[in-house]
C-alpha cells in the first residue's frame, strides 16, 4: 500500500493531493543577499536569456523556467542558491536579527543555514550542526560558495549538544529542521516512499524528541525554537511538539505562515495531542504546489 | 601557555594575533599582516575588515569569521577561508575573491567575455596585453553592469592560470 494513503483523512482534497504528490518540483533558487540583491540576480538571469518568475510571497524566491541553476553566472557567483519553496519557511518562521546567536541544529547541506546567515546580514553567529562528516562537507562547499562569514560548524549528536567551546551560555534562537521520513519531498526523490516503514517514523520520531528538547534547553527563556519536518506524519510532527510542550519549558506561539496552510491535527489514530498544537502549520503538496512540510514555532518560557 | 596553544594543531582554529610581536605560534601571520596584505597587494581597505576575526586551522590556511569565539576552538569550520600563507606568495581564496573582490583597486584584470568563460572553466590563457604586476590577480568580468570577480589568477610569462577551484569550475556561456 502507499504509505500517503495513510494520510488521506487528513487532507481535504484527496484527488488533488495524490496528484500533486506525482508531479515533478518547480525549480526554485533564492537569491543570497549577502552577495546581491535580487534585482541584480534578475538582471543577470536576463543577461543570460534564462527565464524566471518571482514568487508572489518572498521577493527573494524565484522559479526558474529550466531545470537547475548550475551552469549560470550569478549561480556560479554564489547570487543564488537551489532551494525548494517551501523549505525557506523555517527560517522565515525564525526571524533571526543581525548580531544574534542562533543554533541550526540539523544543518546539513546548509540550505536553511545560509538562508539564515543572510537573514542576519552575515553577522553574529550562526552554529550549524550536523553529526554526519560528508553532509557536513556539504554544508561548508555551500557556505563558501555563498560567502558565508558568520557560520561556526559542529559535528556532534544533536540530542547532547554542547556550547562548551563557545564560551556563552545560551542560544537566542534555534532551529531544528529534524531528520525525518521525508514523505513530503516524493515529488523530489520518487523512491522515497520505497523504503517507508512505521517502524522507521517511530525511531525518527525519537531522535526528533532529543533533538527538539536540547534545542529548547539550549534557548534563552524568551527565545524562539522553529520545529519543521518534510513528512505528513503526526508522529513525527505534533507528536513531537506535544512531547516538549509537557516535558521542557516553552509554549506554541502563533505566526502568520505566508503559504497557504492548515492547523496542525490534535487527534491521530489513538492518540490525541494538546491542543496547542493548532497553531503550527502542515501544508499539503498540493496546497501552493511545493513539497510536503511541517512547521511549529515556540518560545522558551523559562 | 601550554604546547597545545603554541603549536598549529590541525584540528583547531587558533586566532591570529594582533601583531608579529604578540606571536606565540611559530610563523602564524597575524592579523595586522593578513589586513595589510589586502591593502598593499589589491588596495582593500582594511575598514573593510573591522568587523571580522581571523584564525589559522593547519599551517598557513587563514579563515576569517564575522564574529569572535575563544581561542583554541576545537569545531569543523570557523567562517570562511579567506587566505593560504603558507609559501612566499600568499594567495587569496576563490571565496574570499567572491566575497571581497569587488573592494580591489589594484591588481584586478577585466576579462572580456570569452576569457571570463574561459577562466571559469579553470583553463589557462595567453594574456600578454596584461602590463600589470605579476603574481596574483583577481581576475573580473562585467555582469548586470558591475565589474564582477571570477576568481584569483596567477599571471606568469605572458599566460593567466585560473585558480578557480574544480568543484567551482563550470561551462559558462560567454555573454
Amino acid at each position: 500500500m502507499n504509505p500517503l494513503e495513510r494520510y488521506a483523512p487528513l487532507v481535504d482534497d484527496r484527488e488533488a493531493f495524490f496528484a500533486a504528490c506525482e508531479r515533478p518540483l518547480p525549480s526554485v533558487v533564492r537569491v543570497n543577499t549577502i552577495n546581491a540583491t535580487p534585482e541584480r540576480a534578475k538582471r543577470a538571469l536576463d543577461e543570460e536569456g534564462l527565464g524566471y518568475e518571482d514568487v508572489e510571497w518572498n521577493p527573494q524566491l524565484l522559479r526558474l523556467d529550466e531545470r537547475g541553476p548550475g551552469t549560470s553566472w550569478p549561480y556560479f557567483h554564489g547570487w543564488l542558491h537551489g532551494q525548494e519553496e517551501v523549505s525557506a519557511l523555517p527560517a522565515i518562521a525564525l526571524d533571526p536579527q543581525p548580531g544574534e546567536k542562533v543554533w541550526d541544529s540539523c544543518a546539513a547541506p546548509g540550505s536553511k543555514t545560509t538562508q539564515l546567515s543572510a537573514m542576519m546580514d552575515d553577522t553574529g553567529i550562526v552554529v550549524g550542526n550536523d553529526n554526519n562528516l560528508g553532509r557536513l562537507s556539504a554544508l561548508r562547499h555551500n557556505a563558501e560558495r555563498l560567502g558565508v562569514t558568520n557560520l561556526a560548524v559542529t559535528k556532534q549528536d544533536g540530542r547532547n549538544f554542547s556550547l562548551k567551546p563557545f564560551g556563552f551560555d545560551a542560544f537566542d534562537r534555534a532551529i531544528v529542521d529534524a531528520p525525518c521520513s521525508c514523505e513530503g519531498t516524493i515529488r523530489k526523490n520518487p523512491d522515497t516512499l520505497d523504503q517507508w516503514t512505521l517502524n522507521h517514523v517511530h525511531s525518527v520520531a525519537a531522535i526528533q524528541k532529543g533533538i527538539l528538547s536540547r534545542a529548547i534547553q539550549a534557548t534563552r527563556p524568551g527565545g524562539t525554537v522553529v520545529y519543521s519536518t518534510c513528512t505528513f506524519a503526526p508522529e513525527e510532527n505534533e507528536a513531537v511538539v506535544d512531547h516538549v510542550l509537557e516535558t521542557e519549558d516553552c509554549d506554541v506561539v502563533a505566526f502568520d505562515c505566508p503559504l497557504e496552510s492548515v492547523s496542525g491535527v490534535t487527534e491521530w489514530e489513538d492518540e490525541t495531542y494538546d491542543d496547542r498544537v493548532e497553531k503550527t502549520h502542515r501544508i499539503y503538496p498540493h496546497l501552493n504546489d511545493t513539497g510536503g512540510f511541517y512547521c511549529a514555532k515556540l518560545e522558551v518560557t523559562a | 601557555m601550554s604546547d597545545e596553544l603554541k603549536s598549529n594543531v590541525g584540528q583547531q582554529f587558533g586566532r591570529l594575533p594582533a601583531t608579529p610581536a604578540d606571536r606565540e605560534v611559530e610563523s602564524r601571520a597575524s592579523r595586522k599582516e593578513v589586513i595589510e596584505f589586502f591593502d598593499e597587494r589589491f588596495g582593500i581597505e582594511p575598514t573593510v575588515f573591522e568587523a571580522f576575526t581571523f584564525w589559522e586551522k593547519g599551517k598557513g590556511k587563514i579563515w576569517i569569521f564575522a564574529d569572535d569565539v575563544p581561542t583554541p576552538i576545537r569545531i569543523e569550520g570557523l567562517g570562511m577561508t579567506v587566505l593560504r600563507t603558507r609559501q612566499e606568495h600568499w594567495k587569496p581564496t576563490h571565496s574570499a575573491v567572491q566575497r571581497f573582490g569587488h573592494h580591489a583597486s589594484k591588481n584586478v584584470v577585466d576579462l572580456s567575455a570569452e576569457e571570463a568563460a574561459r577562466f571559469a572553466r579553470g583553463k589557462d590563457q595567453e594574456l600578454p596585453e596584461w602590463d600589470g604586476d605579476w603574481g596574483y590577480l583577481i581576475a573580473t568580468h562585467e555582469l548586470a553592469g558591475d565589474r564582477v570577480p571570477v576568481g584569483v589568477g596567477l599571471y606568469l610569462y605572458d599566460e593567466l592560470r585560473s585558480t578557480v577551484p574544480k568543484g567551482n569550475q563550470e561551462s559558462m556561456t560567454v555573454l
